[in-house]
């Protein structure tokens, strides 16, 4: 197991079974979307206070949940990298951004279109939103320090340095609507105190987190294989494997 | 349910589609952008090796 995540890290394997691993990622992926959405517009029924205002809840919740762990996933190969030196946490890292702050985003406006029938306003300054744009700005500060710095080296200590700092801000937005006085709602869906969402409903939210869960993986190892490409043009191994084609 | 209800969505039509159109298309274009990239570079490593090959 472990000579098997060993060998994983060089490039060249990476790159090899990754290849072999996307199409079936991608594959299920759309399968798990074709049934999120059909369930969560379709058959999932109306609520009685927002009725289907609250379907923005299936991409509003799964977005703000992958905002933070995509963040986790990107602190940890930054601290990786940093122990170990490995090249490969950096491609991952710097994957994460982007992807991350997308998420953070979409959670962001899903949020404040969802807010304005709700709570009659689209942007309030309480704790939830405000820990969350600072995610945001913590995704675009890694991706400007990184791309600022000229050195490869320099630039992957100083952003992993980053993501790591960062990280104090996820129990943050996670606690926020227990810790302050929030107009966001506290979690309908904890790990210790189970879902307050009837099954009708907590069903379909279900099956979109796995389906945002495969899609980071899948736009992960796209991106991460690109840089890979990138970095290693002119090892023989991407030459080979040009010839061959 | 009509599909007319459907696009409806009791009056919300604007609040969800908008949320759902705006998902759809970053998440699309995160998928779309890597692809074009990646024939970028496949595109350049090539004429590379057909450049050595040449000389």
């Amino acid at each position: 197991m472990w000579k098997f995540i060993l060998q994983l890290t060089s490039f060249r394997n990476f790159y090899r079974f990754s290849g072999r691993l996307l199409p079936w990622l991608g594959g299920i992926t759309l399968v798990l979307f074709a049934i999120g959405l059909y369930w969560s517009l379709v058959v999932a029924p109306i609520d009685y206070q927002q009725k289907d205002s609250y379907r923005i809840i299936y991409i509003h919740v799964p977005a703000a949940w992958m905002s933070m762990f995509v963040y986790i996933v990107m602190a940890v190969s930054g601290a990786i990298h940093l122990i170990w030196k490995t090249k490969l946490s950096v491609v991952i890292a710097n994957a994460c951004a982007p992807i991350g702050a997308t998420f953070t985003f979409l959670a962001l406006v899903t949020g404040a279109i969802w807010g304005q029938p709700t709570w009659g306003t689209w942007w309030v300054w309480d704790a939830r939103l405000t820990s969350e744009l600072i995610l945001l700005f913590l995704y675009i500060g890694y991706m400007s320090l990184y791309s600022a710095i000229e050195d490869r080296a320099t630039a992957a200590r100083a952003a992993a340095i980053l993501a790591i700092v960062g990280v104090v801000n996820i129990p943050i937005i996670h606690y926020s609507v227990d810790w302050w006085f929030t107009l966001h709602q506290s979690a309908s869906i904890s790990v210790s105190k189970g879902s307050s969402l009837h099954p009708s409903m907590y069903w379909p939210l279900m099956i979109m987190a796995t389906a945002y869960k495969f899609y980071f993986v899948t736009v992960l190892l796209q991106r991460t294989r690109n840089e890979i490409l990138e970095r290693d043009q002119n090892a023989n191994w991407v030459q080979e494997m040009e010839k061959q084609l | 349910m009509s599909l007319s209800d459907f696009f409806n969505m009791g009056g919300y039509a604007f609040h969800v589609w908008t949320s759902y159109g705006l998902s759809f298309v970053l998440m699309l274009l995160l998928v779309l952008l890597p692809i074009k990239r990646k024939k970028q570079l496949l595109r350049s490593i090539r004429k590379a090796i057909l450049r050595r090959s040449q000389t």
